[in-house]
């Protein structure tokens, strides 16, 4: 079971919070905005949860799979 | 009335080629109620569950699909509508916001009995107790001329399911389906972000079709003579005819009913190719570009243009004119398209003003650092970040006119002209680019 980040683009306005908290997941494009560079591994999990929690746009969303998905 | 020799037993099925457009060249204005069933037959009755079941069966083994774009099976997508729970609702979509497609506008206008018998027998195949079709709001004489028809089959005592007809804001991403479903409930035209998907939960919360005027027109069709008859045009994997529009560098520009499978080459002598023409347009604005000499052999179907990086989209084709610069047209849709930005997604709004401004720098050969490079990174930075695929669509574009017009990004990126530019063309707007609608009405 791995978990997914996935950024609501129309919710998401850059704050950019999520980048600070997990660097190791979330880069920033030029204009701000994050980019999810892989899904979540189980020692990163309480990481993401807590960038979930941060977003204030509450952009950002976990969501659990059973199979891994590609990234984009 | 002309009803000498009415037989209806031996009305003659349309053509293999002239299908949806049987009589367009007779008749210069839409087919009146009594023409069209002279030419078709009259809509054949959908009696029951059994004939409802029939109907889908028979769009599923005629391989029909979308013809707005994604190419959708439309066999696939009714039943998943129809297997849901609860009266469904319909949506046809004549919205038609391709600047350079012009099919739908042209079937509205000459068969618009042929796109409502397809919302007819649709709406009773899924269970739908409503339909809505929805068109643009700049072109009011659509409207009048669907009211008009639909007025002749209220009096003819056809018309089971209401049919809503709509005119929504005219914005390039206005005919996505979100778009017509956000609308639809009231809010405005522009993409939401999926889940739910329409077929499960759409206009007021109910399992929602929504399908291409001219695939319910086919629709139509495929109920009369059945899926035998529709694959008796085409080629495998990719049945029966489909409309297209052929623009640019052509003697007759205009809109052609072609087999399915057709070569992109046929097609454009069909339209009357212009010589010393060397590239198209393949899918309209949100398309790809082409060397017309890599692709003319190849079939104008999403599995045949793949390998070029290509897909059909709403069957566009624009031939690029010869004293035409290719890069300066990109430049100018690209222009368009970031124009056209629903606004909501931040690499969408920033992303494509960033791409059109190094595509115009490009264009007119006077970079500004390296442009090639900032767009080659900022391809991979935008693509597949909107909650719609507007930004997807702009980026292939732009990437496409670098593959094709490669010597002339070059020679451009190092501040020299390409002949066609050097001619003084890139202002001369080989395509046209349609003025926008009112900005920031989304009502």
């Amino acid at each position: 079971m791995t978990s997914t980040l996935r950024v609501d683009p129309i919710a998401c306005v850059g704050h950019g919070l999520c980048a600070d908290l997990l660097p190791e997941l979330i880069e920033l494009d030029e204009w701000g905005y994050p980019i999810i560079t892989g899904s979540v591994p189980p020692g990163l999990a309480a990481h993401a949860r807590r960038a979930v929690n941060a977003c204030p746009a509450l952009a950002l969303r976990l969501s659990r799979t059973t199979q891994q998905l590609t990234t984009r | 009335m002309m009803q000498a020799d009415r037989d209806d037993a031996r009305i003659p099925r349309p053509s293999q080629l002239h299908r949806l457009t049987a009589g367009w060249q007779l008749l210069n204005r839409p087919a009146t109620l009594d023409e069209h069933v002279r030419r078709f037959g009259p809509l054949p009755p959908q009696h029951g569950r059994r004939g409802r079941r029939d109907l889908l069966d028979q769009v599923a083994a005629a391989g029909l699909t979308g013809r707005g774009g994604a190419g959708f099976p439309t066999g696939t997508k009714l039943r998943a509508v129809a297997d849901r729970r609860g009266p469904a609702v319909l949506v046809a979509n004549g919205m038609e916001s391709e600047p350079a497609s012009e099919k739908d506008q042209a079937l509205l206008a000459r068969a618009p009995h042929l796109v409502l018998d397809g919302i007819a027998l649709a709406a009773a195949a899924v269970g739908a107790s409503e339909a809505h079709l929805c068109l643009a709001r700049t072109r009011d004489w659509q409207q009048d001329g669907v009211l008009a028809a639909l007025a002749e089959r209220q009096a003819a005592g056809l018309g089971a399911v209401p049919v809503s007809v709509h005119d929504l804001p005219h914005h390039y991403v206005s005919s996505e389906e979100t778009s017509l479903v956000h609308w639809l409930n009231g809010g405005e035209a522009r993409p939401t972000f999926t889940p739910p998907r329409p077929f499960e939960r759409g206009v007021r919360k109910r399992p929602t079709l929504i399908d291409n005027v001219e695939t319910l027109a086919h629709v139509a069709l495929i109920a009369r003579y059945g899926a035998g008859w529709f694959r008796e045009s085409g080629a495998a994997g990719a049945s029966g005819t489909m409309l297209t529009t052929v623009t640019g560098a052509v003697d007759q520009p205009g809109v052609y009913e072609v087999e399915n499978g057709s070569r992109v080459g046929d097609i454009l002598a069909l339209a009357g190719l212009q010589g010393g023409s060397a590239a198209v347009l393949i899918g309209g604005y949100f398309g790809a570009w082409h060397d017309i000499e890599a692709v003319s052999r190849l079939p104008l179907t999403a599995a045949g243009l793949r390998p070029a990086g290509g897909s059909p989209g709403a069957g566009v084709l624009i031939a690029l004119p010869a004293e035409a610069c290719g890069l300066a047209e990109a430049a100018r849709i690209l222009r368009y398209l970031a124009g056209q930005s629903a606004q909501q997604c931040g690499p969408c709004v920033f992303g494509l003003p960033a791409i059109a401004d190094d595509l115009g720098q490009l264009a007119a050969a006077r970079p500004d650092g390296d442009p090639l490079a900032r767009l080659q990174r900022r391809f991979g930075a935008i693509s597949g970040r909107g909650a719609c695929r507007h930004p997807d669509g702009a980026v292939r574009m732009a990437a496409s006119a670098l593959r094709t017009f490669a010597a002339d990004a070059h020679a451009h990126s190092r501040g020299r002209l390409c002949p066609g530019a050097r001619r003084g063309h890139q202002h001369t707007a080989a395509l046209p680019v349609p003025r926008p609608f009112a900005e920031g009405v989304w009502r």
